[in-house]
Order: structure tokens, then C-alpha cells, then sequence
């Protein structure tokens, strides 16, 4: 799903201050029913992100803090029942699972005296059953499963959307009979920049109206949409050391990307939004 | 005495063209081409402090300046280097002022025509002084005299004021009239000095008549009838010619295209007035000046180029066709015309024209470049991203170097800067030097390198579009770019394309570190390609050394020429570096002590020694062209030292002895000389260094003979240069074409013209092919062996082993090390084993492992020989030809085992020890890190059969529809939302699928879809999963929710392989679940209970356990009771023979009745 400038900021401009739960996920689909779901959750998650990104800061004052503390005790003392975790971080518009983290650690801050770990904080999130309090946990719980940006089960689906490409990936190298070294044996090998692939015989890749392809060392997959943001942090962190060391590449952005951002063909920085079809390989004369 | 004249001044020339030849004046001409360029040339030079010096050297640089000039005075004893300046006594005459009107002065005759020359034009620089030829001297040293300057003492006698030289023009009148014009240049020099120091843009010398663009002036045609001294004219294109021809001339690519110049001379009439025709009788007289009109010019160069035929001949195509094509050579000669036709015809010498590709970066080699090669982690880290920081800049530069107004140092200084203070601190700069000195070979042998876009081949262009038309592109081209020129036939030396990155990344750096580390490294890999073993031509066998192979070794050799001369440049440039000036030191003495300061300073190379072995192996082709590249960018000093000053009379010396004409046995080649030629010519033309030094230095041949007597004929005998090379080294040379493609395009100027760049085509790495050095009889053996065999034979040989051993370190890496590996992790897990999993001190543990497993290392020794022997035969016949004889193959074989084994064993003996130890000592840390072993020794858990074709749902698919039908239960919800039972039921098939498949399971998925899943069991037995449907109620079916659990209890008994946190269905929250229902249902909890020990998924006493914990929690009275009940009945189930019927009978009875019975 490859997007100019022009359809991606029309997506970008409806997810403005839309908090990241199933029913706003539901409403994108229906505003955007041309657009595939993974894309529409890949770029409602991005922009998110960087929203909550920008407004980071303020939910951490202290008196953020405290207010929201006492908000959540004065809700539950009320009806511990109610969702009031959930409904504040949207009416301050928070991510359910950072405020649950923002009450959780202060509440372990006030019942342990000593500030708590980040690894048991992050244990506490993984299972909320570890919580001491059960009603806590109930809204701790509540603020996850609701979350669909942030929080430790979203990470597991990144994660494992990240990993199924990258199989993907492999198998389709496999089956095009390319053989290559993966990230695993790279690393091993000691180098210090590793793509998802690295080909061990280049090929080439015909592109679509163009009359010379482009030689490809190296694959990258990326389970995610290329916006700008992410595309220009992945350039300077990943795919230019890449270059740098192997030569040109092939990046796979599989729920899409910018159209525009395609622009550093000729340098060596190849887009596309699937495993390219038309490729050529090394021919080996077989005398 | 005119042969001097004549060869100083095609500038006076030019300007005496523009002034018309209206006038028959008897002041000789004086031609300069050199002087001419020479003043192009250093205005153009990089730095402005040459422009400066420029000047400074044409006002007084005249040896022979009007006498009583105050700079003269003063020395009295020149430094015997920078030319002894003299009064000039020849025939200096006491002509008054009654001259014929000096044509040469601007101010006096302005230009015909409506173009202005431009400035650089009238400001010759390097000015070659008239001669006065004595017969004398004519006769003691008839080989300098006739292009030098007077040396040193001047001959007591002076020949008579009227001088009876064959050359035809008096003596006194030339004299006088040089004076005036050095008078007359001085003074214009100053002015314009006044009104623009510093130039901007190189102008072009307008030695030639730019065209009228006014309709009534035509250039006038060329006419062999009307040449005014046919005789005279040939006389001196004789002597002329024979100065080329026995390099008397400084620069002999100069003088051709100052013959081109006169060739392609342009003078603009009036249509109707032609009748200024000096009279014949004036004609012969020696007193008038040799070239009265255009004519006389067009002869005299066709005469000169007659005899310059052999080099003509050598030049590339397009210039031949350009050549052949004049037609005013034709119409002077049609038989030269023919021999250059007939030359075109049958060369073959194409300068190609290769496209660019877009640039490499450095391949990342773990043998160089992994952690093991760096003193710390952070030295690897630092230098990670300084190589990602070195091509961020790069690519930059890419961009932005030729904006308008974007500067290097503002726009990327800082960021070098900082990228070398990181190198400094983490001592990496040798390996920053190392990507930096490959980065630029790399840039530079990819043909791209040579610089921007290429506008198109010239004679292609011509054929296109015929002759008017190419006026007009011209034109239009002129206005598009700006020319693209590369500075005249002799240019300064530059940084052209990427060499403009690495020289400005290297100024912007500014640091001693770096530039230290640099020079090593240049001056290395400069001896190391130096003394790379190239091939020698080998004479042709019975069927011929194929063709192939020949043009393997001729790239060879120009990719080594390439790189040395890019390699020796940037040497240079860093080297003098910090001492160069904007000029020469003014007084004697500064001069003299900054001499002495320097002369105790070791050269950074010692490029003499190279340069001598060079000579003396016959190399001088390979040596002497990257030795001008390095000299070029010498400061004013480096030629007053003892130590250049040998190198730079070595190299004067061995110009004068590249005669062209002269062939035979042992004799360099033709183009070999003419690369030598072009490149020495080149570097005495350079304002470093001392002009005079052509004409002063006296060549002490018997003091300076090499000895060149060897028995092998060197590369200097071998054709290894052809026409390609020689552009690509000399550029330059394409400027005789362009001024024939100006001519054509009816345009002048040397601005202008098709420049065809041209790169070089050789990409392949170099690879160093350092002789192995092998010991005794045996080596001295096989030495001799390969002195007679085709060095095709010894390079396989070596080759070889070279790969062989390398393969061999490689193959014991990967199995004897990784064995030893294998038996350190056992051996750890063992220890653990007995020692209940406390290992105990890593550093220490390491220890007693290497201590246990090193001494294997010394199999490593055995197997090697054994894989060498094994492995080099084979490889050594698969390359040699088949009819290689028996014998002769035997013994490659043997020879290549033998090297291979030296050198893995050398290695392995020297390394193994350390080697075993590193990777044992990986292994240990990642035992204990508790990754377990490597991944790929981890076996497969993963995998299907091998007919699935994975098309179960991804289970970050069936993470995300668990997640939300968590959310759905969990709240909050519209009240439409809720999950159907068949959706229920489907999510869990296609759970099982998927962990059938397995294949994009990763572990921390596998984690989460168990934990969810447990989650779902705990809502389904709470009753708390809102059911979409008929049923009013939004509660599941009973009979529905125990299938769900049944499913569940399969998925987590049979599919799932990590462990799967059942405890959390007894967990306070989950289980407090139950109390948010009303009426409380038991039955599902139980039902499940019972069926987790039955599926020995949980055993009792664990259950006991969770459910005894639950007691503890704070409940609600009356769930409190229920809780107590639960337990007892599944407790005393415990004693129950049939569970299984309990079971049943449990979950018959309808809702709520299951705690009424008990």
C-alpha cells in the first residue's frame, strides 16, 4: 500500500487527538474502508506515538502526578468497579497503559517507601495478578487490554508481526533459491552493522517503468508503514550504515510507505512494499 | 636567436594578430606558448597565493631584463639554482626610439575586432627568453642553446650586431623590442594587478582572434600562393621541429599546440580590403618578421607538423580526424593530409568514454573490520559510527558541492572535526585511514570518479550535426555551464571530482593525527603497488600469448599507474602541506635558512631511491608518472634541496634522453615515452618549480647515468601504455583537440570545444602480490623454477596458496576451534550439573577450560598441512592449462603446498593458542549469560511437517483477536459489542493451527498467546465473555463454555511447548472474577480443576496450594464460604475411584445446584 504525501496526510489529519482504543480503531476502518487495516493501525500507531511523544513531558511533572493519583483514588473509592484508569488517561488524552504505569509506580512509591524497580514495574504490567492490590490490578488490567498503541501485549504483536516478516521473508528467499546470511550469523561473524539480510550473491531488481534495475546486497523487512518520521530515523540508524558497508539495498515496508520517500533509488536505497517480482540473478554458464 | 623568439611568445603573437598584420614591423615575434599558458595557468592554481606569484614571476622573471633593472643589481651571485640572472650583453643594440611602432603594445593597437582580449592574455608568465645564439656556443653546446637562456657566463666575444644566423631576423632589432615589450608587459601587469588582484575565473589567454560577430568582417582564408618566405619559413620549421624532436623544449605538448594555435590563427578582414599585403620585396629581407600574414602561419605549422608526423600519428582518433579534416591543412599539403587520413583510418586508438556509476562505499570485511580487531569495545563503537559519520558527510558533499554559495568547511568542518577529536580519544585513526585511503582508490577507479557529467565525444558530435551546427551548440553550451576546460595544455595541478571531497575533507580535518596517519599509509601502499611484480611483456609464443591475456595485463598496469599517481598526489598534498606559501622567500637569507631547516628533514618517501631503482629496473613508466603527481604539489623550497634537486635533475636528464625518433632494441616504446614526456613536460611548467631550471641545469650525463645495463628488458620495453592511459593521465593533450573542434565550430578560444573526460575503466581491487618469501636451496629453487615458466604460472602459484592457506586457517577455525567449543560448553554443563548450578568464578573457570583444551591446539598444525596438501593440487591443475607439462605441474603443485602449508602454519602456530582462547572464552560467557548455546547448535524445535504450507493465521493475527475479545469482557463496551460463541470456538481452531504450524511462532508470541489464553479460561469459567446472539442473556451455554475449555485444555496439554502459567487460573484476580457474578457459578472452576489433573497439566498438591494461598486474600464473607466449599469438594474428590463419572455428574444438575448438593 504505497501512499502519495497527499492520501498519508489525509489518513494523519483524522487521527488527531483519537484515543488509541478498539472503537476508534473500528470508526478509522469505516472512514478509510479502501485502505488496508494493517496500514490504517500501522499509521493510527505511528501517529500516535509521536503525539504522545510530543506530550510526554507534561503527563510526568509531579503535579501531574499527584493529580492524577488522587483522581484515580477519588474514582475508585467511588466505584472501583468503573473504568476510571481508562477514562482518565482519554479525557487527558494519555495512553491507557503509560497512566496505568504512571499510577502504578506511585502507588508502589507510596506503599514501599522506596521507589520501585522498573524491571518489577515492568513485571507488574506483564501480570497484573503481581499487583498488590487487587482492585488496582483490575485497572491496570483494564488500561492494557484497552490499549492498542502501547503496553507490554502490544509490543508482544509488534514483535511478533516484526518476526513473522522476517520468516517471510526468509521463505520467500528460500524459495527464489537466494541464498543469504541472516542477522543471527552476522552477528556472529562479528560485524558491526547487521540488516535483516544480507545477500551473498547481489541481484538485481527491475522496477516498474524503469529501464535499468538496481543491484541489491541487502534486505531489510519492516512490519510497519514508512512515514517520514520513522523512514528518516531508520535511514540515519540502519539502512545508510547498511550502505555504508554492503552497498546498495532493498528496504520492505510491508503495510506500505510514502510514495516520496522513495527518492534515494539511484544512491542505493531501493522501497517496496512487497518482495519485488522482477528480479535477475547471477548467471552461472552451466558448462 | 629567432628559434628563441619564436618559442617565447605566442601571446605577442596573438596580439600582433589582433593588431592586423598592417604594419610590417621588423620587431620580432615573440612567441611563448609557455609563457602564454604559463600565465592561464598559475592564475588558475588552487590558493591564491599563486596567482600572486604568478605575476611576480612574469615581471621579474625576464633573465634577461633591460639592463641596469634595480632587481639585477643586487644579487650579484644568483643562487645557482633559480637561475643565474645576468645582464644581457647580447647584442644589446643602442637603437633609439625611432622603431617602427611596437605592435605588441595593447594600448598603441588595439585589437582588431569587437572582442576584447581578455586579461589573461596579455600576462605570459613563464616567458622563454630570446636566445642570442652565438656561433660559438652554437657550436659548444648546440643542445641547449637554442631554448635556453645564455648560461651562466656569457661568451666575452659577442658576435657582430648583425647577426649572420641562419635565423634570419637581426639581432639588435629582436632585442630591443623584447626589452620594450618586458617594459610594456610589467607595466600592464601592474595595472591590471591594481584593477583586480585576485581574478575569479581563469580567463582564457586569447592568443587567437575571437570571431567577429559583426557581419562585414570574414576570417581570412589561408592561401598557400601568398606565403611571404617559403624558404626562410621552412628553415626554421626544420630547426624547430628538430628542438621537439630532441626534447630541447620544456614541454613538448606546448609547442604542438602553439603549432595548432598557428594553424587554427584566425584574422579578420574587411571583405573588400585585402590589400595590405606587405610588398614582395620587404619579403626576404631579414629584418622582417617571420610570420607577415596568415598565410606564413598556416605554412609554418603545416612544415612543423610534417615532421611532428610520428607523434601526430599517436594521438587519439578524434584528433587525427579533426587534423585530417582541416582544411587548411589540406590546401597546404595535401600529402600530410593524406598520411593523416590514412592514420585515422588505421587507428584504433579510441579514447572510450564509460558511464559513471554512482558510488561505493567500502565493504564491511569482518577480517579487518570485527570487534577483534579493535583494542577495546569502544575503539569498535566509536569507529561504527565514524564510518557511518565519514559517508553521512560524503553523501552530503554529493549533494551540496556544487550549490552556489555552499562551503565545505562551513558546511561540514565542524562535524569532521568532531569525528576526528572521537578518532583521537579512541585511538582509531588507523582505521579510519584505512577506509579513507580505500574510499578514494575505490571512488577513483570507478570510472565515475574522473569528475561530473560528460558533455559528449567530439568527433561524434561533429558527425552529427556538421559543422554550422556545432557553432551554435557550442555557443549554447557556453551559456548553459561554464566550460568545462581543464585549464589550457598545461593546468595546475587539481583535485578534480571526489579527489575535491578527500583533499577538502583533509584541510577541514586540519589534523596531525590524521595527516600522520595518512602519509603512513599513502606511502605504503605507493611502494607497495611501486614494487608490485607487474608482468613483462612475454615475446609471443608459437600460438601467441592470447589476446585476452595481454589485455589483462595492460589493464593491470594502468589501474596501478592510476592508483599510484592518485596515491602519490595525495601524498604530496599532505606532505608539503604545511609548508606551502604564497610565494617563494624574498631575501636570500630567509631563504638560506629555511633551506637549512629543511635539509635536515627526512622526505616523507624516499622517492629518490625509488625513482633510481626505478630507472634502473627499467620501470621508469610505472615510477616516474606517480613521482610528478607527488612533486607537483612540492612548495617553492623543495627544489633547493640537495636531496629534490637530484630528483628533479634526474628527471630533466632522463627527458632530454626520451628521443621519439629513436627506436630499437631496448629502446623504451613510443607511447611509453610520450606518457614520460607528457607528464615531465607538465611538471616543469609547475611555478614551484624554478622556471630556469630547464635551461640552467647543466645535465652531467656521465655523473648521472643510470645504469640501465640489465639483463631484463623492463616494463619500460613493454607496450604497456596505449592512448587511453595516456588521456587519462594527461588530460591536457585533449586540448589539441579541442582547438581543432573550436576551429570547426567557427569559434575560438580554448574555453570552448567538446571536452570528453576521460575516466579511467579499470574497478577491480588490487589485490598486493607480495613475492612470499620462502627460505633456502628450496626457495632459490623455485625461484628459478618460475624464471623460465609464463609468470601466468607463478601468479596461479601464488594465488594458491594464497587462498589455500587462507582457506586452510578458516577450515581449522570452523572445526577443530569449534570442536574444542563444543567440549567447553559440555564441560561447563557438566560442572553445572555436579555443582547444583553454581559455576563459580567465570575468570577462573576459563582457566581450568583452557587449560584442559589448548594443548589440541597443536593438531591444529597437523590437520593444516594435511588440508593444504589435500587442497592445493587440485585448485593448481584446475588453472594451468591443460597441456601444461607433467613435470612442470608436479612441481607447481608442489611448490603451491609448500607455500600454502608456510603460510597456514605460520598463522596457525603464531595464533592458535590465542584463538582457542577467545572463543572458549565466548562460549563461557554465554553459557552463563544463560543464552545456552549458539543458535544454531540449539537444534530445531520449531517446524512442521513438511507438507504444511503455512497457511494457519499469524500469531500476532490471533494475539491481537485474543487481546480484544480480553477487552471486550474486560470493559468497557458498547452495548452492541460482544464476541459470538462460533467466533470463540474459531479463534481457538485457529490457535491450535497455528501452533501445529509453528512456523512465524517466536517464543515471546508463544509466552503471550499462553498467558492470554489462560486469561480467556479464567473469563470463560467467570462467565464474564459478553456473547452476541439470541440468547438474551449475553451469557454462554454451558455445554458451550466447557467445550471452550475443553479446547483450551488440549490447545495447552498438547500444543503449546513453552510452559504455560496455569497457576493464573487460581490467582486472587482471576478467581475474584467470580465474585462479581451473580448467582456465583462453581461448576466451571471445578470442571476445570478436575480436568487439569486429569490431563496432568497441574497436579493435585499444587492446586491445593494455589487454593490454599487464595484464603489468605481479603474477601467477601459470603465468597469466602463458597471458596472453603469449592476446595473441600475438590479435595475430597482426591479419594474418589472414578473422577471422571464425578465429573460428569458435577456438571449435570443445572445452574447454582452444584453448592446446594455438596
Amino acid at each position: 500500500m504505497i501512499l502519495t504525501k497527499a492520501q498519508y496526510d489525509e489518513i494523519a489529519q483524522c487521527l488527531v487527538s483519537v484515543p488509541p482504543t478498539r472503537q476508534s480503531l473500528r470508526k478509522l476502518k469505516q472512514r478509510f474502508p479502501s485502505q488496508s487495516q494493517a496500514t490504517l493501525l500501522s499509521i493510527f500507531s505511528q501517529e500516535y506515538q509521536k503525539h504522545i511523544k510530543r506530550t510526554h513531558s507534561k503527563h510526568h511533572t509531579s503535579e501531574a502526578i499527584e493529580s492524577y493519583y488522587q483522581r484515580y483514588l477519588n474514582g475508585v473509592v467511588k466505584n472501583g468497579a468503573a473504568p476510571v484508569l481508562l477514562e482518565l488517561a482519554n479525557e487527558v488524552e494519555y495512553a491507557p497503559s503509560l497512566m496505568a504505569r504512571i499510577i502504578l509506580e506511585r502507588f508502589l512509591q507510596e506503599h514501599d517507601e522506596t521507589p520501585p524497580s522498573k524491571s518489577v514495574i515492568n513485571s507488574m504490567l506483564r501480570d497484573p495478578s503481581q499487583i498488590p492490590d487487587g482492585v488496582l490490578a483490575n485497572q491496570v488490567y483494564q488500561c492494557i487490554v484497552n490499549d492498542c498503541c502501547y503496553g507490554p501485549l502490544v509490543d508482544c504483536i509488534k514483535h511478533a508481526i516484526g518476526h513473522e516478516h522476517e520468516v517471510l521473508l526468509r521463505d520467500l528467499l528460500l524459495e527464489k533459491n537466494l541464498s543469504f546470511l541472516d542477522e543471527d550469523q552476522l552477528r556472529a561473524k562479528g560485524y558491526d552493522k547487521t540488516p535483516d539480510f544480507i545477500l551473498q550473491v547481489p541481484v538485481v531488481m527491475l522496477c516498474l517503468l524503469a529501464v535499468e534495475g538496481h543491484i541489491i546486497h541487502w534486505i531489510e523487512s519492516k512490519a510497519s508503514f514508512g512515514d517520514e518520521c520513522s523512514h528518516h530515523a531508520y535511514l540515519h540508524d540502519q539502512f545508510w550504515s547498511y550502505w555504508n558497508r554492503f552497498g546498495p539495498g532493498l528496504v520492505i515496508y510491508w503495510y506500505g510507505f510514502i510514495q516520496e520517500l522513495d527518492c534515494n533509488r539511484e544512491r542505493g536505497i531501493l522501497l517496496a512494499a512487497c518482495f519485488p517480482t522482477d528480479i535477475i540473478t547471477l548467471c552461472h554458464s552451466t558448462a | 636567436m629567432v628559434l628563441a623568439h619564436f618559442l617565447g611568445g605566442t601571446v605577442c603573437f596573438g596580439r600582433k594578430m589582433q593588431a592586423g598584420f598592417h604594419n610590417c614591423s621588423p620587431a620580432p615575434s615573440t612567441l611563448s606558448p609557455a609563457g602564454g599558458y604559463r600565465a592561464a595557468t598559475a592564475r588558475q592554481r588552487p590558493g591564491s597565493s599563486r596567482e600572486s606569484m604568478g605575476t611576480a614571476r612574469t615581471a621579474g622573471s625576464s633573465r634577461a631584463p633591460p639592463q641596469g633593472a634595480p632587481e639585477d643589481g643586487g644579487g650579484g651571485d644568483s643562487p645557482p639554482w633559480a637561475g643565474a640572472r645576468r645582464p644581457r650583453s647580447a647584442g644589446s643594440p643602442g637603437r633609439a626610439l625611432s622603431d617602427p611602432p611596437n605592435l605588441s603594445n595593447l594600448e598603441e593597437f588595439p585589437p582588431v575586432g569587437s572582442v576584447p582580449p581578455g586579461p589573461a592574455g596579455t600576462k605570459p608568465s613563464r616567458r622563454i627568453n630570446p636566445t642570442p645564439v652565438s656561433e660559438e656556443r652554437s657550436l659548444s653546446k648546440p643542445k641547449t642553446c637554442f631554448t635556453s637562456p645564455p648560461i651562466s657566463c656569457v661568451p666575452s666575444s659577442q658576435p657582430s650586431a648583425l647577426d649572420t644566423s641562419p635565423w634570419g631576423l637581426g639581432l639588435p632589432p629582436g632585442c630591443r623590442s623584447l626589452q620594450e615589450e618586458r617594459a610594456m608587459l610589467r607595466k600592464e601587469r601592474s595595472k591590471q594587478l591594481q584593477q583586480s588582484p585576485t581574478p575569479t575565473c581563469p580567463t582564457p589567454e586569447s592568443g587567437l582572434l575571437l570571431p567577429s560577430r559583426t557581419g562585414s568582417l570574414t576570417v581570412e582564408p589561408a592561401d598557400p600562393a601568398r606565403v611571404s618566405s617559403r624558404q626562410r619559413l621552412e628553415v626554421v620549421a626544420l630547426v624547430y621541429s628538430s628542438c621537439i624532436a630532441e626534447n630541447l623544449v620544456p614541454n613538448l605538448f606546448l609547442e604542438l599546440f602553439f603549432v595548432l594555435q598557428l594553424l587554427t590563427a584566425r584574422r579578420m578582414v574587411a571583405a573588400k580590403d585585402n590589400d595590405l599585403e606587405p610588398s614582395q620585396g620587404t619579403l626576404d629581407s631579414l629584418e622582417s618578421p617571420l610570420f607577415q600574414s596568415i598565410h606564413d602561419c598556416v605554412f609554418f605549422a603545416v612544415q612543423v607538423l610534417e615532421h611532428q608526423f610520428q607523434i601526430l600519428s599517436y594521438l587519439d582518433k578524434g584528433t587525427l580526424k579533426l587534423l585530417a579534416e582541416n582544411e587548411r591543412l589540406l590546401c597546404f599539403s595535401p600529402a600530410l593530409q593524406g598520411r593523416l587520413r590514412a592514420a585515422y583510418e588505421g587507428s584504433i586508438a579510441k579514447v572510450s568514454l564509460t558511464m559513471p556509476p554512482s558510488a561505493q562505499a567500502v565493504s564491511f570485511q569482518p577480517e579487518t573490520d570485527n570487534r577483534a580487531n579493535f583494542s577495546s569495545d569502544r575503539a569498535f563503537h566509536t569507529f561504527k559510527k565514524q564510518r557511518d559519520v565519514f559517508y553521512e558527510v560524503l553523501r552530503e558533499w554529493e549533494d551540496h558541492h556544487e550549490e552556489p554559495g555552499w562551503d565545505f568547511e562551513k558546511g561540514l568542518g565542524s562535524r569532521i572535526r568532531a569525528m576526528m577529536s572521537q578518532l583521537s580519544a579512541a585511538c582509531s585513526h588507523s582505521h579510519f585511514v584505512r577506509l579513507f585511503q580505500k574510499q578514494l582508490l575505490q571512488m577513483y577507479q570507478s570510472p565515475g570518479g574522473a569528475g561530473g557529467p560528460v558533455l559528449g565525444e567530439a568527433s561524434d558530435v561533429l558527425n552529427m550535426l556538421g559543422a554550422d551546427k556545432l557553432g551554435r551548440l557550442r555557443r549554447l553550451q557556453e551559456r548553459l555551464a561554464a566550460p568545462p576546460s581543464s585549464g589550457g595544455p598545461c593546468p595546475p595541478p587539481t583535485f578534480p571530482g571526489y579527489q575535491g571531497f578527500f583533499k577538502d575533507f583533509i584541510l577541514s580535518a586540519s589534523s596531525f593525527q590524521f595527516n600522520q596517519h595518512l602519509m603512513d599509509s599513502l606511502s605504503l601502499k605507493i611502494q607497495e603497488l611501486n614494487g608490485l611484480p607487474l608482468p613483462q611483456h612475454e615475446p609471443a609464443d608459437e600460438d601467441g600469448e592470447s589476446d585476452v591475456d595481454w589485455q589483462g595485463e595492460r589493464r593491470q598496469f594502468a589501474m596501478v599507474l592510476l592508483s599510484l599517481r592518485l596515491l602519490a598526489k595525495f601524498l604530496g598534498f599532505v606532505a608539503f602541506l604545511p609548508y606551502r606559501g604564497p610565494e617563494p622567500p624574498q631575501s636570500r637569507e630567509l631563504q638560506d635558512s629555511i633551506v637549512a631547516l629543511r635539509s635536515q628533514v627526512p622526505p616523507v618517501l624516499d622517492v629518490r631511491t625509488l625513482l633510481q631503482r626505478g630507472l634502473q629496473a627499467q620501470r621508469a613508466v610505472l615510477t616516474v608518472p606517480w613521482l610528478v603527481e607527488f612533486l607537483s604539489f612540492a612548495d617553492y623550497i623543495v627544489p633547493l634541496l640537495d636531496y629534490y634537486r637530484s630528483i628533479f635533475t634526474l628527471l630533466l636528464h632522463l627527458y632530454r634522453s626520451l628521443v621519439l625518433s629513436r627506436e630499437g632494441e631496448g629502446e623504451m616504446c613510443f607511447l611509453n615515452k610520450l606518457l614520460l614526456l607528457a607528464v615531465l613536460g607538465w611538471l616543469f611548467q609547475i611555478p614551484t618549480v624554478p622556471e630556469d631550471f630547464f635551461f640552467l641545469e647543466e645535465c652531467q650525463v656521465d655523473a648521472l647515468e643510470v645504469d640501465t645495463a640489465t639483463s631484463e628488458r623492463g616494463l619500460d620495453s613493454v607496450p604497456v601504455v596505449d592512448q587511453q592511459l595516456l588521456y587519462t593521465c594527461c588530460p591536457y593533450i585533449g586540448e589539441l583537440r579541442k582547438l581543432l573542434a573550436s576551429w570547426v565550430s567557427g569559434s575560438s578560444g580554448r574555453s570552448g570545444g567538446f571536452v570528453r573526460k576521460i575516466t579511467p575503466t579499470t574497478t577491480t581491487s588490487l589485490g598486493a602480490q607480495l613475492p612470499p618469501s620462502g627460505h633456502g636451496l628450496q626457495a632459490q629453487l623455485a625461484q628459478a623454477f618460475f624464471h623460465n615458466q609464463p609468470p601466468s604460472l607463478r601468479r596461479t602459484v601464488e594465488f594458491v596458496a594464497e587462498r589455500i592457506g587462507s582457506n586452510c586457517v578458516k577450515h581449522i577455525k570452523a572445526t577443530l576451534v569449534a570442536d574444542l567449543v563444543h567440549q567447553a560448553e559440555s564441560l561447563i554443563q557438566e560442572q553445572r550439573m555436579t555443582q547444583s548450578q553454581e559455576v563459580g568464578d567465570p575468570a577462573q573457570l576459563l582457566e581450568i577450560l583452557c587449560s584442559q583444551l589448548c594443548p589440541h591446539g597443536a593438531q591444529a598444525l597437523t590437520q593444516g598441512r594435511e588440508f593444504c596438501q589435500r587442497k592445493s593440487p587440485g585448485a593448481v591443475r584446475a588453472l594451468l592449462p591443460e597441456e601444461t607439462p607433467a613435470a612442470v605441474l608436479s612441481s607447481a603443485e608442489n611448490i603451491a603446498v609448500g607455500l600454502a602449508t608456510e603460510k597456514a602454519c605460520a598463522w596457525l602456530s603464531a595464533n592458535i593458542t590465542a584463538l582457542i582462547r577467545r572463543e572458549v572464552k565466548a562460549a563461557v560467557s554465554r553459557i552463563l549469560r544463560g543464552q545456552g548455546p549458539e543458535p544454531a547448535a540449539r537444534g530445531e524445535r520449531r517446524g512442521c511437517s513438511r507438507a504444511c504450507e503455512h497457511h494457519a493465521p499469524l500469531p500476532s493475527h490471533l494475539i491481537s483477536e485474543i487481546k480484544d475479545v480480553l477487552s471486550l469482557a474486560v470493559g468497557p463496551r458498547d452495548p452492541d459489542e460482544g464476541v459470538s460463541p462460533e467466533h470463540l470456538e474459531q479463534l481457538l481452531g485457529q490457535l491450535h493451527q497455528m501452533l501445529q504450524c509453528r512456523q512465524f511462532l517466536c517464543p515471546p508470541a508463544e509466552q503471550y498467546l499462553a498467558k492470554c489464553s489462560v486469561e480467556l479460561a479464567s473469563l470463560l469459567v467467570a462467565d464474564q465473555i459478553p456473547i452476541l446472539g439470541p440468547c438474551a442473556s449475553h451469557r454462554l451455554e454451558r455445554g458451550e463454555a466447557r467445550r471452550l475449555l475443553l479446547m483450551l485444555l488440549s490447545l495447552w496439554k498438547d500444543d503449546f511447548q513453552g510452559p504455560v502459567p496455569l497457576q493464573l487460573l487460581l490467582s486472587p484476580r482471576n478467581v475474584g472474577l467470580l465474585a462479581d457474578t451473580r448467582p456465583r457459578e462453581w461448576d466451571l472452576l471445578l470442571f476445570l480443576l478436575r480436568e487439569l489433573v486429569e490431563k496432568g497439566l497441574m497436579d493435585r498438591m499444587e492446586i491445593e496450594t494455589c487454593l490454599g494461598s487464595l484464603h489468605e486474600a481479603l474477601w467477601p464473607e459470603d465468597f469466602s464460604e463458597e471458596l472453603e466449599t469449592l476446595t473441600r469438594l475438590f479435595l475430597a474428590e482426591l479419594h474418589l475411584p472414578e473422577p471422571q463419572q464425578r465429573a460428569c455428574e458435577l456438571v449435570q444438575p443445572s445452574r447454582g445446584t452444584v453448592l446446594a448438593q455438596s
